[in-house]
């Protein structure tokens, strides 16, 4: 099928003329939010395929050289390969331990993210559409979960519920539901006495039906840049939590285990075991950040002349 | 009820006393911390306020970038591999030699101790620091295309009187709520940075009752950080209406 042949049927408005292409268009105009979405790819693609690109596995002992332990970077192992990163106490290659640490970190933070974004989300929409005695206790419970610091929230529920992926992104969905609510909510109480949504209620169309097809699309962009930030935050409470030895089992080493292990040989001057795992938390932090910061300059309606 | 919240199970003492013993170390950082953000942070926030496309206003807005994205814990390692180390300028844990003052140890009455309290107090004030500079920037930028920054400018006065007086006053006013949110945050994050440096105050002692099971230290721990967060919440309220007359007026109708 030809363009000319599609225009004549259609009357198709080209790609970049429409909404999102204007939004992706606008996405690019920064240079390093663009860098940052390249790098977060390459960070997702890499958590993804650490099985087939990493050195060795690093929780098959039976390939860990125990002869091999906390060599320096780009020092030979004694059978002839070389440790890019170095190993830790075990033997173990710090790369292929940082690919694995990356999909763990990852695969908890984006879980929990999207847990809390449909969690908190949907009770946030309902008490707006909904108001009444529904959305007074809905906020006030927000409230109160967001004048504590999410840190020891966590912390707390772990030290009652116990360590485990499960538990953790179970604690970091109770932590950040409360921003989605409230965003949701805020968002949708400027849009709920829109004319649209009369419109929507004059033909008789169900609640539900208002709320997800109608309400939902249009409280839609903040919420991203929202669930952008919450991903980057619940990565690095997650890290801080297995830091401090309540977040993930010894079995589950995810980037901030991993830099604990190595926090015990940091006195010693062996930099490398904590060193380059917090370089690869840091820079998926700071480019998941990145297209946070850029996402919210255009997606939000206020800063558009 | 009788306030009474036990014995801690390792250390065989009233749980609430051992809190108390350790609430000095952890205040005293966290006000070193909140003194350090608003001595360097706000000045910083200013000056990259009024000077938007200045090298130096970029370059601290990308260390704020840089402080507000790192995590807490993983910055302080590196300051200790750094500093103590590699360096050897500074020591890494405990908090060296302490002064007594009203029943009271201080660290930051000896030169020891102020040095054991460097690397902990930057570390805690990381985070912080990256948000005040952000949060006095965008004021001043509202700030200062106002009118009665121009009209100040108009009548000719010094732009110090200007700076302190008309653009500082009225950005202070969200800093204030900011800080005061912040000063709780400071005493949960304490518990990294304590961890980190071995700082002996009230978040280490929850770590270390963690690990090994003490519950009354960690229900005492709750209950008295509950207390500290709504004693913080209340004093934000009643020093809002001082800076801000907007409030006072709304409250006299």
């Amino acid at each position: 099928m030809t363009a000319a042949a599609s225009t004549v049927i259609t009357q198709r408005v080209p790609f970049r003329d429409r909404p999102l292409g204007k939004a992706i268009a606008e996405y690019c105009e920064s240079r390093s939010a663009v860098i940052a979405f390249f790098v977060t790819l390459l960070i997702i693609l890499s958590a993804l395929l650490a099985s087939q690109l990493s050195p060795q596995n690093p929780y098959d002992l039976s390939k860990l050289d125990i002869l091999d332990g906390t060599l320096k970077p780009m020092s030979k192992s004694l059978s002839g390969s070389v440790y890019l990163l170095g190993t830790d106490e075990q033997g173990r290659d710090m790369l292929s331990a940082i690919l694995y640490g990356l999909r763990i970190s990852l695969s908890v933070g984006v879980a929990s993210t999207v847990i809390a974004f449909v969690l908190g989300t949907s009770l946030g929409l309902v008490a707006a559409y909904r108001g009444g005695r529904f959305e007074t206790i809905l906020m006030r419970a927000v409230d109160l979960q967001l004048s504590f610091p999410a840190l020891l929230i966590a912390l707390i529920l772990l030290v009652v519920m116990g360590q485990g992926v499960d538990k953790i992104t179970l604690a970091l969905v109770l932590v950040n539901w409360a921003y989605f609510a409230r965003a949701a909510r805020g968002a949708s109480l400027a849009e709920r006495n829109k004319d649209y949504i009369e419109a929507a209620r004059a033909l008789r169309l169900s609640d539900a039906r208002i709320i997800f097809r109608h309400l939902l699309p249009n409280v839609m962009p903040s919420l991203i840049v929202i669930a952008t930030t919450t991903v980057a935050r619940a990565i690095s409470t997650e890290a801080t939590l297995s830091f401090l030895g309540i977040g993930l089992p010894i079995t589950e080493p995810s980037l901030g285990l991993l830099i604990s292990n190595g926090f015990r040989y940091l006195l010693s001057g062996k930099y490398w075991i904590s060193f380059f795992p917090g370089i690869a938390l840091v820079v998926t932090i700071i480019a998941i950040n990145l297209m946070g910061d850029r996402l919210r300059d255009v997606l939000n309606p206020r800063l558009k002349k | 009820m009788r306030g009474d919240l036990g014995k801690s199970f390792k250390f065989n003492e009233s749980a609430l006393e051992l809190i108390k013993q350790r609430i000095p170390a952890t205040l005293e950082l966290a006000f070193a911390a909140l003194f350090l953000t608003i001595l360097i942070g706000i000045p910083l926030g200013l000056y990259s306020g009024f000077r938007p496309n200045a090298v130096s206003s970029k370059l601290i807005m990308g260390f704020s970038a840089f402080g507000f994205s790192v995590p807490s814990f993983w910055l302080g390692l590196m300051m200790v591999l750094l500093f103590a180390v590699f360096l050897g300028w500074l020591p890494a844990s405990g908090r060296g030699e302490t002064v007594t003052v009203l029943g009271i140890p201080m660290s930051f009455l000896t030169w020891d101790g102020l040095k054991h309290m460097i690397l902990p107090t930057i570390n805690l004030a990381a985070f912080k620091l990256s948000l005040i500079i952000r949060l006095t920037r965008a004021g001043t930028q509202e700030v200062i295309i106002s009118d009665y920054v121009k009209y100040a400018k108009a009548k000719g006065l010094r732009n110090s009187r200007i700076v302190l007086v008309h653009v500082l006053k009225n950005t202070l006013i969200p800093i204030t709520t900011v800080l005061g949110m912040e000063f709780g945050r400071t005493i949960a994050f304490a518990v990294v940075t304590e961890s980190i440096f071995a700082w002996p105050g009230m978040g280490k002692l929850l770590i270390d009752s963690i690990s090994v099971l003490d519950r009354p230290v960690i229900v005492a721990y709750l209950m008295v950080i509950v207390v500290m967060f709504i004693t913080i919440n209340l004093i934000v309220d009643l020093i809002y209406p001082a800076l801000d007359p907007r409030v006072r007026l709304e409250e006299q109708r």
